[in-house]
C-alpha cells in the first residue's frame, strides 16, 4: 500500500483547503506577492481544479517598489497558466509620492501595502482571499487559523478566532466580513524549497546568486534596481554575488551575499545557515511583537 | 543534534532524496506552563536546530528580560507567541510548531492546560496522532491529568506519552517514576481499551532522555522520547477501513468531463472499485482517479483526489462516495458527544448549522441526557452546555447524511455546530450512534389533506404571530384581529403566552433554554392549526430571532405572518396592565424581557405596529387590509 510521504501530506491537505474555498466562497481571490510561496500556492491551486481552471482571479497588491524581475515574472506567469490577474495600486499613495526613501519603511509599507491591500479588497468586494503565509515564520501566525476572519475593517482578533477541529472549516461570515485563508499554514520554508524541487516549479531569477548592484542602506545590502534610489546612495554601488530569501519591495529587501545558483545550493545554503528567513525584512525588525500589531491592523 | 551536517555538505541532492521520503507526525503537548511544557517544545526546536541565531540573540535578550530561569536561557519563550500570552506568561490558543529531523517532520499542536482552554486543547487534539501528557514528577497524576488524557482520547488519540517530567528535582528516583506509571495505568482504564501507553521520565530542562538516553535513568529501558517519535507508526488507521470520500467539489470544466474531488477520509481506492453515492445509494464503478500529474492506479486514505464514474449518477458537494460492499450508514437522527466552544450556552431546541465533511444542514439540539466531568469523568446532570462542558445529547437534522461513528472514522464522525446569527463555531460534536426511530416513524399520509381542511372551512391557513415586549398590546390588538376575522365568517383561534404556560407549557420557567422550548411547542401547535385549516393567532413576547425564524421555517410558504407590535419600552413600562415591570425592576423576578433579558426586535417583520399613534382597533384594521391584499382573505 502507497504510504504517504509529508509532502504528499501537505499538498493533499492545502488541495483541501482551497477547493474548500472555491466550493463555499461566494468571490474568493488569490493575493499573489509573485514570491516563492505564492509560486508553490499558485501550483497548488492549479492542481486543485484539474482539468478544470482555478475559479478565481489573482491579485497583486502593488507598491510600485517591487523588484522589476518580479512585475515582468507575475505578467508572464498569469498569462502562462491563464488567469486572470488584477493588480492593484494605492493611487493615493502614489499621489502624495509615498516611497521607502522618502517616507521610510513603516509609512510605506503601511500606505502602499496595508492600505492598498484593503483598498482592494473592499473595491472588488472579495469575501475570500488566499494568502501564502506560514506558520513557522513568526510567533503570532503560528497561531493564527487556516480560515481567519476578519471583521468588516480586515481587523484580526487573535481572542475570537474559531475553534478549527479537523478539516472541517467555518467559512460562514457576515455581509463585509471576509475570511484570510492561509493553505500553506504548515508548511516550513524546507517544505516549500523541497516541493518547489520536486514539482519542478518556475521562482523568480532573484532567489539565485548573481552578481548585481548593491549598496548599503541602514545597516542591510540593498540592490539598485531603478533611477528612483537617491544618487548619492546609489552612486556608493558595487557588484556582489547575491541572492534574495524573500522577495518584496527592493529598498526593503536585504540581499545576503551568495554563490547558491540552483535550488540545490539554496537548500544546502539554507539548511547550513544560522539566520531565519524575515531577518532580511525591514519591517519585523522594529519591536518584538510588532507583526502581531501589524495583522490586528489588516496587514495580511 | 539531528540534522546531518555531513550529507547536507557533501552531497545535497542525496541529502533532499533521502529528506523527500519522510514521513510526518502530529502531536500534541498537554500540560501546564508548571509542568515544563513549553520548555519541552523548546528543547525539541532547539535540539533539532529549528532555532536560527537571530532567533537565539533575541530569545537571549528576552530571557533575561522576563524569563523564569536567571542567567540561563528559558525555552518558553520560543513558543508562548502572543504579546498578551508573554505577559501573563501563560499560553492562551493552539500554537502549532513544526521540526524535522532526519526521519520525520513534526507538527506539534501547542495548547494550553487550563480547564478554560478545554475547546483548544480538542481542537489541537483533533488532528494529533500522538498526545505528550507532561506530569511534574514532584505532584504525580493530578486532576488535570486526568482531563488531558480524557480529551485527547475523546478526540480520538490512541497513542500517549506519559512525560514524567522534572525527574531532576526528585534525584531521578526510579520509585518516584513507577508510583506515577501505576497510578495512570490504573486510571487509563477507564478511557480506551486499545490506548498504547509509552511513559517516559525526562528533565526538559536538562535534556535528559529528549533527543537521546540519559545516563541519569540507568533503570529505565524505554525508548527516548525523540527515538519514540520518530519510530512509532504514523498509524494509518485510517487506511484498514472502508473507503470514504465526501465530495468536496464537481469538477466540470465541459461537457465530457464530470469528476468528483475530494479528500480521501478512508481506505483505498483503484479504478474499477464498485462504489456507492450516499445518501442516495446509488452505485457506480470508478472509472479514473484524475490527479493534475497524472492518473493514478491507487489513491489512499489522506490524498486529495478527482474521481470520475462509468454511470451518470446523481451526486453533488456534501455526498459521500463509499465502498459499495461496506457502504457507510445513513441517518437523521443521532446520538452524540458534544463539547461546547461558546461563551453563550447551547439552547437546547434551537436550530444550529451542522457542518460534517463537505456537508452542512440544520440541526435541533435537544436537552443533553447528563453531562461528563472532564476531572473525573462521572456523568453529571446537565440541562445545557456551558463553554469547555462536554455532554450527550441527541440531534434530529433536518436531513439524512452519510456518517460513520467518530470512533470508527474522524472525518465521517466529527462535526462542527456553527450559530446561524453569529456565524460562530460554537460546538464540536462527535457522533456515536443513529437514532433508529428516524427510519421507523414515516410520516402518515393522510386522504384528507390539510388543503381539503382548509376548503372545508372556506379559507386560507395562516399563523399571525405577534411578538413585542410585555405589555406591547400584542394580545389586545389579537383579540380585536379576531373579532373582525370572526364577523367575516373565518375559522381562528388564538394561543396566547399567559394561557399556553397554564397549560402545555407549564413545566417551563423563563431562561434562555426555556424561552426556546415554550417557542417550540407553540409553533409546533400553531403548525398543527394551520394544518387543520385555522388562522391561528399566536401571542407571545418570542424575543429571540432564532427562535422566531424556527417558527417560521415550520410553516408553509407565504402562512408566517410576523407582526412587530412596536411599543418603546418606556411606554410599555409606562402602562404596565400586569403590574410585572415593577416587580422585575424591584428584582422580584428575574429574567424579565426588556429589563434583564434581551428582546431582539424583527429586522424583516411582514407588518410593524406603532402603538403609541395607532388604536388597538386601528391596529387590527391594518392587519386585516394586510391579509386581504396577500389574498389570505380569499377562499380556500
Amino acid at each position: 500500500m502507497k504510504t504517504l510521504t509529508h509532502l504528499d501530506r501537505l499538498e493533499a491537505e492545502s488541495l483541501h483547503i482551497i477547493r474548500e474555498v472555491a466550493a463555499e466562497c461566494e468571490n474568493p481571490v488569490m493575493l499573489y506577492s509573485v514570491g516563492k510561496d505564492s509560486a508553490v500556492m499558485l501550483h497548488l491551486a492549479m492542481k486543485a481544479f484539474y482539468p478544470s481552471r482555478p475559479p478565481f482571479p489573482l491579485m497583486h497588491v502593488d507598491t510600485t517598489w517591487k523588484f522589476r524581475e518580479m512585475i515582468e515574472f507575475r505578467d508572464r506567469k498569469a498569462k502562462e497558466l491563464g488567469f486572470d490577474l488584477l493588480v492593484h495600486v494605492n493611487e493615493e499613495g502614489v499621489r502624495d509620492g509615498v516611497g521607502p526613501f522618502s517616507h521610510g519603511s513603516a509609512v510605506h509599507t503601511d500606505v502602499m501595502k496595508t492600505q492598498g491591500l484593503k483598498q482592494a479588497l473592499n473595491k472588488y468586494k472579495f469575501d475570500a482571499a488566499f494568502g501564502g503565509a506560514r506558520r513557522d515564520e513568526e510567533k503570532s501566525r503560528a497561531k493564527e487559523r487556516i480560515f481567519s476572519f476578519r471583521s468588516a475593517e480586515h481587523r484580526w482578533d487573535p481572542k475570537r478566532q474559531r475553534p478549527e477541529p479537523w478539516n472541517v472549516y467555518n467559512t460562514r461570515i457576515n455581509q463585509g466580513e471576509s475570511v484570510r485563508v492561509f493553505p500553506l499554514s504548515n508548511w516550513t520554508e524546507l517544505d516549500i524549497w523541497q516541493y518547489i524541487r520536486r514539482e519542478n516549479i518556475e521562482i523568480v531569477p532573484l532567489y539565485f546568486a548573481a552578481p548585481r548592484p548593491v549598496v548599503n542602506w541602514n545597516g542591510v545590502d540593498i540592490m539598485v534596481d531603478d533611477d528612483r534610489m537617491p544618487e548619492e546612495l546609489a552612486k556608493t554601488a558595487v557588484t556582489k554575488s547575491v541572492r534574495f530569501r524573500t522577495l518584496g519591495c527592493y529598498p526593503l529587501t536585504g540581499a545576503v551575499e551568495s554563490t547558491a545558483a540552483t535550488l540545490e545550493d539554496i537548500i544546502q545554503e539554507m539548511l547550513l545557515t544560522t539566520t531565519s528567513e524575515r531577518q532580511g525584512r525591514v519591517i519585523d525588525a522594529d519591536q518584538s511583537g510588532s507583526m502581531e500589531k501589524k495583522k490586528q491592523e489588516g496587514y495580511f | 543534534m539531528r540534522l546531518n551536517d555531513d550529507l547536507i555538505e557533501s552531497d545535497i541532492a542525496a541529502y533532499l532524496e533521502k529528506h523527500e521520503h519522510k514521513s510526518l507526525l502530529r502531536f500534541i503537548t498537554c500540560g501546564s506552563v508548571d509542568d515544563g511544557k513549553s520548555t519541552l517544545i523548546g528543547r525539541l526546536l532547539y535540539d533539532a536546530k529549528m532555532i536560527f541565531e537571530d532567533q537565539l540573540a533575541s530569545l537571549e535578550s528576552d530571557s533575561k528580560k522576563v524569563g523564569t530561569q536567571g542567567e540561563n536561557i528559558d525555552f518558553a519563550l520560543l513558543v508562548d507567541g502572543l504579546t498578551a500570552e508573554r505577559e501573563q506568561g501563560i499560553t492562551i490558543d493552539v500554537a502549532y510548531r513544526f521540526f524535522a529531523t532526519d526521519k520525520r517532520k513534526f507538527i506539534v499542536a501547542d495548547t494550553p492546560g487550563h480547564e478554560q482552554y478545554t475547546r483548544n486543547m480538542a481542537t489541537g487534539a483533533s488532528t494529533a496522532d500522538v498526545a505528550i501528557l507532561m506530569v511534574d514528577a514532584r505532584k504525580g497524576i493530578l486532576t488535570q491529568t486526568r482531563r488531558h488524557s480524557f480529551i485527547t482520547t475523546l478526540l480520538g488519540i490512541r497513542k500517549v506519552v506519559l512525560a514524567i517530567n522534572k525527574m531532576d528535582l526528585v534525584g531521578y528516583s526510579q520509585q518516584a517514576y513507577d508510583d506515577i506509571v501505576d497510578d495512570f495505568y490504573a486510571f487509563a482504564d477507564e478511557l480506551a481499551t486499545d490506548l498504547e501507553i509509552q511513559p517516559i521520565p525526562m528533565s526538559a530542562l536538562e535534556g535528559v532522555n529528549i533527543t537521546s538516553k540519559s545516563n541519569e535513568t540507568d533503570w529505565y529501558d524505554g525508548p527516548s522520547l525523540m527515538d519514540y517519535l520518530e519510530t512509532v507508526p504514523v498509524g494509518d488507521r485510517r487506511l484498514n477501513t472502508p473507503f470514504r470520500m465526501p465530495v468536496q467539489w464537481v469538477n466540470r470544466p465541459n461537457l465530457d468531463f464530470r469528476g468528483f474531488s475530494g479528500q480521501i477520509a478512508a481506505g483505498s481506492l483503484q479504478p474499477g472499485d464498485r462504489v456507492k453515492s450516499m445518501p442516495s445509494g446509488k452505485q457506480s464503478t470508478v472509472q479514473r482517479i484524475v490527479t493534475a500529474t497524472g492518473d493514478l492506479d491507487q489513491a489512499v486514505a489522506g490524498q486529495s483526489v478527482t474521481i470520475t464514474l462509468d454511470d451518470e449518477i446523481d451526486c453533488s458537494r456534501g455526498d459521500v462516495l463509499v465502498s459499495a460492499d461496506d457502504p457507510s450508514e445513513v441517518s437523521d437522527q443521532f446520538q452524540a458527544r458534544i463539547l461546547w466552544m461558546s461563551e453563550t450556552p447551547l439552547l437546547p431546541g434551537r436550530r444550529y448549522l451542522l457542518k460534517m465533511g463537505a456537508k452542512t444542514v440544520t440541526a435541533t439540539v435537544n436537552a443533553p441526557k447528563y453531562g461528563i466531568d472532564v476531572n473525573t469523568l462521572n456523568d453529571v446532570p446537565a440541562k445545557t452546555l456551558e463553554l469547555n462542558q462536554i455532554g450527550v445529547t441527541t440531534l434530529s437534522l433536518d436531513q439524512p447524511v452519510p456518517y460513520d461513528p467518530y470512533d470508527v472514522n474522524r472525518e465521517m464522525g466529527g462535526f462542527i455546530l456553527i450559530d446561524r446569527m453569529t456565524n460562530d463555531t460554537v460546538g464540536l460534536g462527535l457522533v456515536d450512534f443513529a437514532l433508529r426511530r428516524a427510519s421507523n416513524i414515516h410520516w402518515q399520509a393522510m386522504d384528507i389533506d390539510r388543503s381539503a381542511l382548509a376548503e372545508q372551512k372556506g379559507q386560507k391557513p395562516a399563523v399571525l404571530w405577534f411578538t413585542g415586549l410585555s405589555g406591547s398590546g400584542k394580545s389586545t390588538i389579537a383579540n380585536a384581529l379576531q373579532k373582525l376575522l370572526f364577523a367575516q365568517g373565518k375559522h381562528t383561534f388564538t394561543l396566547d403566552g399567559d394561557n399556553v404556560r397554564h397549560g402545555l407549557n407549564r413545566d417551563l420557567g423563563f431562561t434562555d433554554a426555556d424561552r426556546v422550548e415554550n417557542i417550540r411547542r407553540v409553533a409546533n401547535v400553531a403548525r398543527l392549526m394551520s394544518d387543520a385549516g385555522l388562522i391561528t393567532l399566536v401571542s407571545f413576547i418570542s424575543p429571540f430571532r432564532s427562535e422566531r425564524q424556527m417558527a417560521r421555517n415550520l410553516m408553509a410558504d407565504g402562512e408566517f405572518i410576523e407582526v412587530y407590535v412596536d411599543t418603546p419600552l418606556s411606554v410599555a413600562e409606562d402602562r404596565d396592565v400586569k403590574g410585572l415591570y415593577k416587580k422585575a425592576r424591584a428584582g422580584e423576578i428575574k429574567n424579565f424581557t426588556g429589563i434583564d433579558s434581551p428582546y431582539e426586535p424583527p429586522q424583516a417583520a411582514e407588518l410593524r405596529i406603532d402603538t403609541v399613534n395607532n388604536s388597538p382597533e386601528e391596529a387590527a384594521e391594518v392587519i386585516l387590509d394586510f391579509m386581504r391584499e396577500k389574498g389570505l382573505l380569499n377562499g380556500g
